[in-house]
């Protein structure tokens, strides 16, 4: 495809994925802006919007629609809103109950990247005869050596988001634009602003958009039923001796600190955390912080940016927002094994290992298992 | 690309979601927004207003076939509907508490099938929606069986006069000869049918009978229920009783002047639109079955006196194809076009009318409707049928990707 930036040579036809939301509105403006023919969708991701959440925020109310219309009005480009509820909820919402039920934490978000926004709705969009689709992810593209398409975290640390994009293939990237890579969000709202666009102020989604109130562990409850185990259960220290209970496993994440309500302090007065979930009997185990340090981890079902690696002395991100760790990756087919050279806490399985090397994003695999000793 | 604003470029083939105000209606509408005067006031000012309401009332009553005094002013067809089935309802079964079925179509519009779901579910009726055939007619021996089965227990029937998606018209007469003997009363979404079929009240044995003006070359925002002055109706909107004490708020004179305007020219120009419109679309639906040979057209058979069909409507559809995708491709190229009915967040939901009609969900989601009005020219089927052709090849391509 002929590549084009927001600032970039050739018009190619666009589509601008429009959440409600002010960064696609921004995104789509920009793509715009710099010539492109462009046209906005929003997705419709809920069966039902009210089953999944109800609010202001998030990407699957009716009246994130409006605003999406709304803004499409204003930048002067048609709008369409595509139905991929169905997609969305066998390809996201589905996995996201199995991971939990297998007691891991997935991130849903890259799964949404990798199978809905930059598969399903990018496939169709291809064979509507665009030539992108573009999005207001903050990470940037840039022309690597021989032609490849590069993705690089965004210039705004606090924002930068290619750690949800590291699902992304060569073939994917090569069709996609991220007009805000370059910007600081403080600069996003300004220009928001200027252009008119009301969502200027609205503020920022963070939770999982299909869950109302960021309450995983009741959605959970709620929507799962008997299909996988919640049970009440004992909470153990690592020696097994029971030091309070909890209602159910799904409230809990490898290195989570708040919400035990233990009965009695440990003998060091120490805080405790998450060490273990073991859905099916219904365990969780605490332990002190130091017993969360990882110092290695596999992860299965990689997806590389381009060219795979064999070896890499680079950086992994273990969760969104998540430092960088400096490691040593070695590539074995689909088993990718991570050497951590400094300690990692709360590292859950379920969760992306977003390979880095510098700025650059190489790939990522899906972390299941984690090594404590050194 | 900039989103086209209206413009003479666009080929508009969505009349039976709204057509074109003609000049007359547009005219008749403005020269009375300026005039001052509640039609309810007693002043001179309120008298002129009123005069202009009465005499727009016997308008339409002449064009209809029914009396003035039958004629209600609502907000438009919606309101129409809605005050039908609940107003009458809810009268029929306080005189008598056994009336609690009402009778319908699988295929009615959502403006009479919501509210019946509605007095369902707060436990105020039964509904049975009774079946219709292949080409979306309703049957009517479901429904004498239906009737026959306990008239006693039957508030109403509600039968629309031609369905507004694939545009099958219903057997209105059949219908009041199996209610009428039990003293049933009938009522009649005729929103798609007036202007576009001879319609008369009176001739019809109907009791109540809903329309629009902004299907018909009037304006938004206005309509009526036409409805017998022997049938009780609960009102839905109290207030100053302006309406026969049936509907409240202060009556908009300007925009029932035009609608009696639109009205009376889409009836007296009926035959002659339809035989119009009635060649356009038979045109068009030759001529799209002729380029892409596995289109198939919903609804019943084209037939040049329209007894059966809607003249303007061509409802299509397109194997291999996503509906929406289509239609926004044909709309990238400034054809606009219809797929079923739209949730409010704008998310297309396989038609009720096609499912109901025995189509599949996929059949359902592949089909689009194209309607043509008073404004359509041989030159807006050419550029149908021109654009089709790559428009559907495009969207199959999207669909296996």
């Amino acid at each position: 495809m002929r590549r084009a930036g927001p600032g970039g040579e050739a018009v190619v036809k666009v589509l601008a994925a429009m959440s409600g939301g002010v960064d696609s509105a921004v995104a789509a403006a920009r793509a715009a802006e710099a010539g492109h023919d462009v046209t906005g969708i929003h997705l419709a991701l809920s069966r039902n919007p009210a089953s999944y959440r109800s609010g202001a925020r998030g990407c699957c109310t009716i009246e994130d629609a409006n605003d999406a219309r709304r803004a499409a009005d204003v930048i002067g480009i048609p709008f369409y809103v595509w139905d991929l509820s169905d997609r969305f909820h066998a390809d996201v919402v589905e996995d996201f109950m199995d991971e939990y039920a297998a007691g891991r934490t997935p991130n849903p978000c890259l799964r949404c990247n990798e199978k809905i926004k930059f598969a399903a709705v990018l496939d169709r969009a291809l064979g509507l005869g665009f030539d992108a689709v573009a999005t207001g992810h903050y990470a940037q593209l840039r022309e690597g050596p021989d032609g490849v398409v590069e993705m690089h975290r965004a210039v705004d640390d606090g924002k930068d988001q290619s750690y949800v994009l590291g699902v992304l293939d060569q073939a994917q990237l090569r069709h996609s634009l991220f007009p805000l890579g370059g910007s600081t969000k403080a600069d996003v709202r300004a220009e928001a602003a200027e252009r008119g666009l009301r969502v200027a102020d609205k503020p920022d989604s963070h939770d999982i958009c299909f869950v109302a109130d960021g309450d995983n562990a009741g959605w959970l409850r709620e929507k799962m039923g008997d299909r996988a185990p919640n049970r009440a259960g004992p909470i153990l220290d690592e020696d097994g001796t029971e030091v309070g209970r909890h209602e159910g496993t799904f409230a809990f994440t490898i290195g989570q600190r708040r919400g035990l309500r233990l009965g009695r302090p440990a003998p060091d007065g120490k805080p405790r955390f998450v060490l273990d979930i073991e859905p099916v009997a219904g365990t969780v185990t605490v332990g002190p912080r130091e017993r969360l340090a990882v110092h290695g981890l596999r992860g299965e079902r990689p997806r590389w940016c381009g060219t795979p690696p064999s070896r890499l002395h680079g950086t992994v991100q273990l969760r969104a927002h998540g430092a960088e760790h400096p490691a040593v990756v070695t590539v074995a087919g689909d088993q990718v094994d991570v050497e951590l050279l400094e300690p990692a806490y709360g590292v859950a399985p379920g969760q992306a290992a977003v390979v880095y090397d510098g700025t650059r994003v190489v790939g990522s695999a899906t972390i299941t298992s984690t090594r404590r000793d050194p | 690309m900039r989103d086209p604003g209206p413009s003479d470029t666009v080929v508009y083939l969505d009349h039976a979601a709204t057509t074109p105000m003609v000049p007359a209606a547009v005219e008749m509408m403005t020269r009375h927004l300026l005039d001052v005067g509640n039609p309810s006031s007693i002043h001179a000012s309120g008298r002129r207003a009123r005069r202009i309401v009465e005499e727009s009332r016997e308008t339409i009553a002449q064009a209809l076939g029914c009396r003035p005094g039958e004629v209600v002013f609502t907000s438009g067809g919606t309101e129409a509907d809605n005050l039908a089935v609940k107003g009458i309802h809810w009268s029929r079964q306080s005189a008598d508490a056994r009336r609690r079925r009402i009778l319908t179509t699988a295929i009615e519009h959502h403006a009479v099938l919501d509210p019946l779901m509605w007095l369902a579910e707060v436990g105020s009726a039964e509904v049975e929606l009774l079946p219709v055939d292949g080409e979306g007619r309703l049957d009517l021996d479901a429904l004498r069986a239906s009737v026959e089965r306990d008239p006693a227990s039957v508030s109403m029937v509600s039968v629309m006069w031609a369905n507004n998606e694939v545009g099958t018209v219903q057997p209105v007469e059949e219908v009041v000869a199996i209610a009428a003997p039990h003293g049933i009363p009938v009522h009649t979404d005729a929103i798609q049918a007036i202007g576009t079929l001879p319609v008369d009240f009176a001739a019809s044995g109907t009791d109540a009978l809903s329309l629009t003006a902004h299907k018909l070359g009037g304006p938004y925002g206005v309509g009526a229920l036409v409805v017998r002055r022997e049938v009780d109706v609960v009102a839905l909107v109290h207030g100053g009783g302006q309406e026969r004490d049936i509907r409240s708020g202060t009556i908009d004179t300007p925009a029932i002047a035009g609608f009696a305007t639109a009205v009376e020219l889409a009836v007296k120009e009926q035959a002659e639109r339809a035989a119009h419109v009635g060649a356009l679309r038979d045109d068009l639906v030759r001529r799209v079955l002729a380029v892409v040979p596995d289109a198939h057209l919903h609804g019943a058979a084209l037939d040049p006196l329209g007894v059966h069909r809607l003249p303007g409507n061509a409802h299509l559809g397109f194997p291999g194809c996503e509906g929406d995708s289509l239609l926004m491709l044909l709309d990238a190229r400034g054809i606009e076009c219809s797929t079923g009915s739209a949730c409010s967040a704008g998310v297309p939901q396989p038609s009720h009318v096609l499912l109901a009609m025995g189509c599949t969900e996929e059949a359902a989601r592949h089909s689009l409707r194209f309607s043509l009005g008073h404004t359509t020219t041989a030159a807006d089927v050419d550029a149908l049928v021109e654009a089709v052709v790559p428009c559907v090849e495009r969207a199959r391509a999207a669909k296996r990707s």
